[in-house]
C-alpha cells in the first residue's frame, strides 16, 4: 500500500506489552489510528489509560521490559516497527518529533537553552555544508536556525536567551523552548503529549495558539494527547477517546463532541464545567480498571450507568456509529459500544 | 566573580584553622603523658635539673595560657615553632613530607577514579546485569576491606612473589633525582629524568592501589545510583526523542548531571585520602606526613601535632571549596 495517497502516519493493530509481577499487561491494545497531512488528532482518556505510550511507540521508546508486541506503525506508508537503531533514530526528531509534559524536568538542567535546541540540528545534520575542515560556518547556521525556531515560537529576545539555562525560563517559556527543539528540524509530525497540563490557564491558551499556527504554517501534523476533552474540541479535527488501552470512540471532533455514541465519552463530556452554567459536574463513578484485571467483555462495563450482563461477554469491535462511517472508513465517526447496535443511548442535558 | 568570592572563602579559612590550631593546643596539653618525660625515658637517667632546663625551653612550666599566647604570637609571625623532639622548625618538618602525602593522594585518587568512571557508568547503563552484579558485588568488598590489609596483600603478590613492583619507599636510592617541588614524578619530569620517573611510578602504584580501591568503590556506587536515576529522567526521554544516540544520551546528557553529586562525594574523598592514609604509609614505608603525624602524637609533640593538624585543616577547606567551584561549572542553578 505503497501509493502516494498513504496517510502520513498510520498505526495499524499496535499493541504494547509490560510484563509485570502478575502477568503481561496491555498498555495498549490494538490501536487503529490515521494521521494526514496538516492534520490534528486528539487522543483523549484518564491518566493510564495508554494515551501516552501510544506515542513512546511510535517512536519506539518504550522502556525495557516493555515492548510493541504486536501491530505496525507506517510512516508515509513505510513500516517503522522493526528499524535498526540507527535508522528509528534518523526519524526520531527528525521526521516525528515530540513534546512532553512537564517542560522544566525535560529540558537538561545542565546545557544552555539554545545549545538544547541546536543539539537536534547537529543529531540530523540539518545545516551541512561543504565537508569538514572547509565547513566552518556551520556552527553559525545552527545558531542562526535556532534564534530563528526561538523567534518563531514566541521566545522574546532569542540572541540574549540563547545562552540562558533552563531555570533562568518561566514555565511557559519553557514549553516554547521545548516546542522549538520539537520544530528545529521541520519535522512531519508532532507528537504533543500533554503540553499544556503543567501551565497556567492563560499560558495554556498561548501555547495551544502556537501549536495552532505551526500547524498551519507548516502543515504540521499533530497527536495531541491530552485529558482535557474540552482543549481537543477546541484543538482538533479528530478526536480518538481511550479507555483502559484500546480505543473506544473516533471520529471527526464535532461528530464526537455533539454525538457520543461511547458511555465513556459522553462521561468526560458531563466532567466538563462550563463558564456561566450552574450545571453539576458528574464524575464518572469508580476508577480506571487495573489493566492486569481486565473484566471481560467492555472495560467499562463496570463503570458504565447503562451496562447489561451481555457487555461482559464477548469482544467488541469498533461499530459505526454514524450513517456514512462504513462509507468514510478510518475518517468516520466509530465507537466500541454494544448499545449502538441494541438501542439508543439517553441524550445529552444541555 | 568566581575569583573574588574564593578569594573570600580561602580568608574565611583562617578563623577555621585559628580555632583547629587553638582546639588542638588545648587538647594536647589535657591528654595524660608529658613530652619531657617522654623523651627523658628514652634517654635512660637524667637529672632533675635537666628535666628542669628543658621544661623551662618548651615553655611548658608556664600556665597554658601564657603559653597559648605565645603559640599564638609566633603564628601571627608564620612561625609555628619548633618540633621537641626533632629540634627543627616545624614549617620544614612538614614541607618535607607533605609532598609525598600530596603524590600519594592524588595518585590514589587517579587509581580510584580510573576504575570507578568505567564501572559506574556501566553497571548504571547494564543495571542487573552480571556486569552490574560483579563490579557492585566488587564495590562492596571495596569499600569493607582494609587498606592496610589490601596494601599486604598486594605487596605479597606483586613485590615478594611476582617481583613486578618495588616493597616500599618512594624512589630507587640511586635514581639521582634532583627534587624541586618534592613531588617525584613531577620533578623527574621537570629535570627530564626518565628512569626516576619510571622509578617513582613503581613504587607509587601499589600503595595508590591499597588507598585508591576504596574510592574506586565509593564513587563508583555513587556514581552508578545517580545515573540510575538520571536515566530514567524526562530529559533523557528527550534526548532519545530528538534521535541522540545512545552513548550521547548516557555520556553527555546523563553523566554530565550525575557528576553534581559524585563530586561531592570526590571532594569528601580528597580530605580523606589527604588526611587519614597513616596506615597505608606505614604499610609502604611512605615517608609521608601520615607518619610523622601519629609519631609526634605519641611523642607528645605538641607544636608538630599543631601544626600538621592545621594543614590537614586546610586541606580540608581547600578540597571543599574545589568542590564548590566546580559545583558552579556543574550545576548552573548554583551560585557561590
Amino acid at each position: 500500500m505503497n501509493d502516494t495517497h498513504a496517510p502520513l502516519l498510520e498505526l495499524r493493530n499496535l499493541t504494547t506489552m509490560f510484563p509485570t509481577r502478575r502477568g503481561e499487561v496491555r498498555a495498549v491494545e490494538a490501536v487503529n489510528l490515521t494521521l494526514r497531512k496538516g492534520q490534528i488528532l486528539g487522543l483523549v482518556g484518564e491518566s493510564g489509560c495508554g494515551k501516552s505510550t501510544v506515542l513512546l511507540s511510535i517512536l519506539g521508546l518504550i522502556a525495557k521490559p516493555g515492548r510493541v508486541d504486536k501491530g505496525q506503525v507506517l510512516l508515509e506508508g513505510r513500516d517503522i516497527t522493526h528499524l535498526s537503531g540507527g535508522e528509528m533514530r534518523r526519524i526520531r526528531g527528525r521526521e516525528i518529533a515530540m513534546i512532553f509534559q512537564d517542560p522544566l524536568s525535560t529540558l537538561n538542567p545542565a546545557f544552555h537553552v539554545g545549545e538544547q535546541i541546536r543539539e537536534s540540528l547537529r543529531l540530523h545534520h540539518m545545516m551541512l555544508g561543504p565537508p569538514w575542515p572547509l565547513d566552518r560556518a556551520k556552527k553559525a547556521r545552527e545558531k542562526k536556525r535556532v534564534i530563528e525556531v526561538m523567534q518563531e515560537v514566541g521566545i522574546p529576545a532569542p540572541e540574549a536567551r540563547y545562552k540562558a539555562y533552563p531555570h533562568q525560563f518561566s514555565g511557559g517559556m519553557q514549553q516554547r523552548a521545548l516546542i522549538a527543539i520539537g520544530l528545529a528540524c521541520q519535522p512531519k509530525v508532532l507528537l504533543a503529549d500533554e503540553p499544556t497540563t503543567a501551565l497556567d490557564v492563560t499560558i495554556q491558551a498561548q501555547i495551544v495558539a502556537l501549536m495552532r499556527r505551526i500547524n498551519q504554517e507548516h502543515h504540521t501534523a499533530i497527536i495531541l494527547v491530552t485529558h482535557d476533552l474540552g482543549l481537543a474540541a477546541e484543538f482538533c479535527d479528530h478526536i480518538a477517546v481511550m479507555y483502559a488501552g484500546r480505543i473506544v470512540e473516533i471520529g471527526p471532533t464535532d461528530q464526537v463532541i455533539e454525538e457520543p455514541r461511547h458511555p465513556y465519552t459522553a462521561g468526560l463530556l458531563r466532567c466538563i464545567p462550563h463558564v456561566g452554567e450552574r450545571r453539576a459536574i458528574e464524575p464518572i463513578p469508580g476508577n480506571v480498571p487495573d489493566l492486569a484485571d481486565l473484566p471481560p467483555g467492555c472495560a467499562f462495563s463496570l463503570r458504565c450507568d447503562s451496562a447489561r450482563p451481555v457487555c461482559n461477554e464477548g469482544f467488541f469491535r469498533l461499530q459505526p456509529a454514524s450513517a456514512d462511517a462504513v462509507k468514510r472508513g478510518e475518517g468516520g465517526h466509530w465507537a466500541r459500544c454494544l448499545r449502538l447496535t441494541d438501542y439508543q443511548m439517553p441524550a445529552l442535558e444541555d | 566573580m568566581r575569583l573574588v568570592k574564593v578569594i573570600e572563602r580561602l580568608l574565611a579559612a583562617i578563623p577555621i584553622m585559628l580555632g583547629v590550631a587553638v582546639i588542638v593546643f588545648v587538647f594536647m596539653r589535657m591528654t595524660p603523658g608529658d613530652p619531657v618525660d617522654i623523651m627523658m625515658g628514652q634517654g635512660g637517667t637524667v637529672s632533675e635539673g635537666e628535666v628542669e632546663r628543658l621544661r623551662s625551653e618548651f615553655n611548658l612550666d608556664k600556665p597554658i595560657h601564657v603559653q597559648l599566647g605565645l603559640f599564638l604570637s609566633d603564628l601571627a609571625r608564620g612561625d609555628l615553632g619548633n618540633s621537641f623532639t626533632k629540634q627543627q622548625p616545624v614549617a620544614s618538618l612538614i614541607g618535607e613530607r607533605l609532598p609525598a602525602t600530596i603524590e600519594l593522594a592524588f595518585g590514589s585518587l587517579f587509581i580510584g577514579l580510573l576504575i570507578a568512571f568505567p564501572i559506574g557508568i556501566l553497571s548504571a547503563v547494564k543495571q542487573n546485569s552480571l556486569l552490574d552484579r560483579l563490579s557492585m558485588g566488587a564495590a562492596f568488598l571495596g569499600i569493607s576491606m582494609p587498606s592496610f590489609w589490601l596494601g599486604i596483600i598486594l605487596i605479597l603478590i606483586f613485590s615478594v612473589k611476582l617481583h613486578w613492583l618495588p616493597v616500599q619507599g618512594r624512589i630507587d636510592y640511586d635514581a639521582g633525582l634532583q627534587t624541586v617541588t618534592g613531588l617525584y614524578m613531577l620533578d623527574s619530569i621537570l629535570t627530564g629524568n626518565g628512569p626516576a620517573l619510571i622509578s617513582s611510578l613503581k613504587h607509587l602504584i601499589l600503595p595508590s592501589i591499597a588507598l585508591g580501591s576504596a574510592v574506586a568503590a565509593i564513587v563508583a556506587r555513587v556514581l552508578r545510583s545517580s545515573l540510575l536515576e538520571i536515566l530514567r529522567s524526562d530529559y533523557v526521554k528527550l534526548a532519545r526523542a530528538k534521535g541522540a544516540g545512545e552513548t550521547t544520551v548516557v555520556m553527555k546528557h546523563a553523566v554530565r548531571n550525575a557528576l553534581i553529586p559524585t563530586v561531592t562525594v570526590v571532594g569528601l574523598q580528597v580530605g580523606v585520602l589527604l588526611g587519614g592514609n597513616m596506615i597505608v604509609e606505614t604499610v609502604f614505608s611512605w615517608p609521608g606526613l601520615g607518619r610523622l603525624v601519629v609519631e609526634a602524637i605519641f611523642n607528645r609533640d605538641f607544636p608538630l601535632v599543631q601544626g600538621a593538624v592545621m594543614v590537614y585543616a586546610f586541606i580540608f577547606v581547600a578540597a571543599n571549596l574545589v568542590v564548590d567551584v566546580l559545583y558552579t561549572y556543574l550545576n548552573p542553578k548554583i551560585e557561590m
